[in-house]
């Protein structure tokens, strides 16, 4: 049986719609490389965030480093305001087993003590191993474990999803 | 003990023989080649078919480490690596603790080594008393104790004037003094060749004029003084040329290399290989090679191992701090076979380079196989190719290089004043 | 003969030279500490990349400088940090270096930090050690200091971009240098088409030109239109050794100055491992100036030694 993909820029437009209504002009959205940063400037425009969009790499927070080692590329992580206080949304592109999340929340706190954090995710996989939940939810999708579902981009920007081995 | 070894090629540099043909002895002497003596009845005969019997090889340099350095090795133990290797003669270098500058010393290595029955020992004595380069030894008696010649190991003697009169006084008696040449002052503080492998691994370096001038000094000083030297261990490929031309001016001069700088460059220090910390260190590739040609063309008379068993304590320590040095007698005769093979030398050449030469320089009638003469020969296998191995070697120095590296050659039997001192089927 | 620097999978198991290391590999180790050095500005400096891991600082030569620098990089990786001056204690006792190394790995070390007198000690260490051990060349002799040259890569690229259309210039007592022979082979590794050493001819080593220098006697010849001048410190014991007259003279001639500066480039970066000896090698003027970029360089090597660590630990 084949998969069928929902289409991600339909997601990302209901997503959106879900945030809009909790959005204040201290909101900082914060997206997780690398495919959580993709979908975090994508909403990040179309909420019209005021404060600057942060960008989180969690290689440093990784709860796996001792079986597969350092990444070979890490990406900039950047916050660029107070984290003290504040309500932060965590963008990620798929939520599986919670590792990522828990590893983005621990690097989060160690810049400050936020008011709160909520998630918001393009695809909910299920599969959790950690008591990990997302507020906002493009959709629910099951996916093979043996198979990895990642988010892309064309040369225009737009949106895509794959299903990798 | 008669013994009959028949069918092998015999090689006899000396007496000029390179042919398939039988030895007798009897009596500890050589009793005939070819023929059997007249109602010759062998008590063991050894078919040497398909090996070669030559003269037993003499080492020009191998350090027994006794008195003084038995925790490095003992009398017993190197000796019967020497037999092992096909060795039956052996000079040792007066560097033990205490050095052998007194008759006394020399005489008691001479009565333990006898007592053993294996190799026959040259002690060389010291040229000044403690190789302190003050004060000369009393050479004479030294002689008369057992020592074929005098020299200064791998000490420095700094004072030229005390290095003249010692050579003076020496060819007053007409005895050999053996130099290894090296400016201690240009050395000091050396570990490896001072050139672009040193520079990459931060190594002190030793440069080739301190060899070199060490050299010109020597070649002077017997100039002036008609002195009989043999340089020892040479390394620098500009070495070699001054002693060809010194031998042209006629001067009684003679040299040697070590068995692993007729292989072995400052390449093969690697990742700080500490057995290849020698004294003197491994040269350029073009040092290598001049000293591979050198031997070959004869300039350089002879090949020795300049066996130096270490303990594995002090070769497992930074290469700067590690002893230098490394075991050899085992390896005499592959290495030499090694360089014969590769420089295209036929081997009776090759053999004369560790029998005929050294017995030369050692002013013994010795390295032949002549009817009458002390029964000294090794038989060996010349096609045989095997692993060096750390258990193989009889040593108590197991520090080599050529740990785990395939050599030709492969000693079979020795004999020692017609008594078989080693067989390898029997070890 | 393969480099005991790299596991089976070809992946870098202990540091202890530059030399031999692939392009990529460095490349690699300077990218990661950037990340680090983004770290090391934030209020809380730690990630917890080592925590549970203990870090053993051998240290048989004594260094207050690099011993901190490397301790401070193992606590931001939430490691446990022992330090030890064996040049105290039990190598005195006549313990042979393998002996102290087999007792410390029995107390569960992960990672050593391995400063030591002889050349070759760092390479003898990690011979030995077991193979789930990592271990750093703090400096070996005048062999190698491995995190050293690649903070100096990592200070050049960050002012100056591209290796492939620099002129760098190592000036000072490069004979005895392990900084300047890492750095040598750290900056010919990434293309750096012009590459000097300066010095008189008792501190040039032989064959120095084989690793890719040019050899300048003459400083002011040396200095024209450089973009980095990497200056050396000059040891006091030198001037014993009969290889200099004083520091006096050496500062006359190899020190260095504004005015001598201002025969390289106009934007040319001052460099200096530390410690500096004011009036020896390097003129104060210079040293404060705003051409230096030594503190910087402290920073970056906290990074380099963050990564390096994390890299290791995770291979």
């Amino acid at each position: 049986m084949t998969l069928v993909l929902p289409d991600p820029e339909a997601l990302c437009a209901g997503l959106v719609q879900q945030l809009k209504p909790r959005v204040t002009a201290d909101t900082a959205l914060v997206g997780i490389h690398t495919g959580g940063v993709w979908l975090a400037e994508r909403l990040h425009t179309a909420l019209d965030i005021a404060l600057p969009l942060g960008l989180l790499d969690i290689s440093f927070y990784r709860d796996d480093f001792d079986k597969t080692g350092l990444h070979p590329q890490i990406k900039p992580t950047q916050i660029p305001f107070e984290v003290d206080g504040r309500h932060i949304v965590l963008v990620d592109d798929v939520l599986y087993t919670g590792r990522t999340v828990r590893g983005a929340m621990n690097e989060l706190f160690d810049y400050g003590r936020p008011a709160s954090i909520s998630l918001a995710v393009l695809i909910d996989r299920g599969g959790r191993e950690l008591p990990v939940a997302a507020q906002y939810v493009g959709a629910q999708l099951e996916v093979p474990t043996d198979r990895m579902l990642v988010l892309d981009r064309d040369e225009n920007g737009k949106l895509r999803l794959k299903l990798d081995a | 003990m008669k013994i009959h070894i028949r069918n092998g090629r015999l090689v006899d540099p000396i007496n000029n023989i390179d042919e398939r043909t039988d030895l007798f002895v009897a009596a500890g002497k050589v009793a005939a080649v070819g023929k059997a003596p007249a109602g010759f009845n062998a008590n063991r005969v050894i078919d040497a078919a398909g090996l070669v019997v030559c003269p037993g090889l003499i080492d020009l340099a191998a350090r027994l480490r006794e008195p003084g350095f038995e925790y490095k090795a003992t009398l017993e133990s190197e000796m019967l690596a020497a037999v092992a290797g096909g060795v039956t003669s052996l000079a040792c270098p007066p560097d033990t603790e205490p050095p052998l500058d007194e008759p006394g010393l020399v005489e008691m290595l001479k009565h333990r080594t006898k007592t053993l029955n294996l190799a026959h020992v040259y002690p060389i004595g010291a040229l000044t008393v403690g190789l302190a380069g003050e004060q000369l030894t009393e050479m004479a008696e030294l002689r008369d104790a057992g020592c074929v010649g005098f020299s200064h190991a791998d000490v420095p003697l700094q004072d030229n004037q005390v290095l003249w009169r010692a050579l003076q006084y020496a060819a007053t008696f007409g005895f050999c003094v053996w130099l290894r040449p090296q400016d201690g002052y240009l050395a000091k503080g050396g570990v490896a060749h001072d050139g672009e492998v040193a520079t990459r691994l931060g190594l002190p370096g030793i440069p080739s004029f301190a060899e070199t001038i060490a050299v010109a000094t020597i070649i002077e000083l017997i100039r002036a003084t008609g002195t009989r030297v043999h340089l020892c261990r040479l390394s620098t490929r500009e070495a070699v040329g001054m002693v060809r031309a010194a031998k042209r001016d006629g001067l009684p001069l003679s040299c040697d290399i070590g068995i692993h700088h007729a292989h072995l460059s400052e390449m093969d220090l690697s990742y700080f290989d500490s057995h290849c910390h020698l004294l003197p260190p491994l040269r350029s590739a073009r040092d290598r090679n001049a000293l591979r040609e050198g031997l070959k063309d004869g300039t350089i008379d002879a090949i020795c191992s300049d066996h130096a068993p270490v303990d594995e304590d002090s070769k497992l320590l930074p290469f700067g701090e590690s002893e230098a040095g490394a075991t050899g007698l085992e390896l005499l005769l592959p290495l030499t076979l090694k360089w014969a093979i590769e420089m295209k030398v036929p081997l009776a050449q090759a053999l004369a380079r560790i029998t005929q030469q050294p017995a030369r320089i050692l002013g013994l009638d010795a390295g032949h196989l002549s009817e009458g003469h002390s029964a000294d020969v090794c038989v060996f296998d010349a096609e045989y190719y095997g692993k060096v191995s750390a258990a193989g070697l009889k040593s108590q120095g197991k520090n080599t290089p050529f740990l785990g590296i395939e050599l030709p050659g492969k000693v079979r039997y020795t004999l020692v004043q017609g008594q078989i001192a080693y067989d390898a089927g029997n070890s | 003969m393969r480099n005991p620097q790299l596991n089976d999978k070809g992946e870098l198991q202990h540091l202890l030279s530059i030399e031999g290391l692939p392009r990529e590999t460095l490349t690699h180790i300077l990218d990661t500490a950037t990340s680090f050095v983004g770290v090391t500005a934030r209020e809380v400096k730690k990630v917890p990349l080592l925590r549970g891991k203990s870090v053993f600082n051998l240290f048989f030569e004594a260094s207050t400088r690099t011993r901190t620098t490397f301790e401070i990089a193992a606590k931001r990786l939430s490691a446990d940090v022992i330090n030890l001056n064996i040049a105290v204690s039990s190598h005195t006792k006549g313990e042979t270096l393998l002996d102290t190394v087999d007792n410390l790995s029995a107390m569960h070390a992960d990672m050593f930090v391995v400063r030591h007198a002889q050349s070759g000690a760092a390479h003898l260490i990690a011979s030995h050690v077991a193979s789930h051990l990592h271990v750093i060349n703090a400096g070996d002799g005048r062999h190698a200091h491995p995190t050293q040259g690649l903070l100096d890569l990592y200070t050049i690229r960050h002012y100056k971009k591209d290796f492939t259309k620099l002129s760098v210039a190592i000036v000072g007592d490069v004979l005895h240098s392990r900084v300047a022979r890492s750095l040598i082979h750290a900056l010919t590794l990434m293309g750096t088409p012009d590459l000097r050493v300066i010095g008189p001819m008792t501190l040039i080593p032989a064959g120095v030109e084989k690793l890719g220098v040019k050899v300048f006697h003459n400083l002011e010849q040396g200095l024209r239109d450089v973009d980095v001048v990497v200056m050396l410190r000059l040891q006091s014991e030198r001037m014993r050794g009969a290889l200099l007259p004083s520091a006096q003279e050496f500062f006359k001639y190899y020190g260095l100055t504004t005015e001598k500066l201002a025969l390289a480039k106009p934007d040319a970066i001052v460099m200096h491992p530390g410690p500096m000896n004011r009036g020896v090698e390097i003129d104060s003027a210079v040293a404060d100036g705003s051409q230096a970029v030594i503190l910087p360089q402290v920073t970056f090597g906290i990074a380099v030694r963050m990564a390096v660590m994390s890299i290791l630990a995770g291979n």
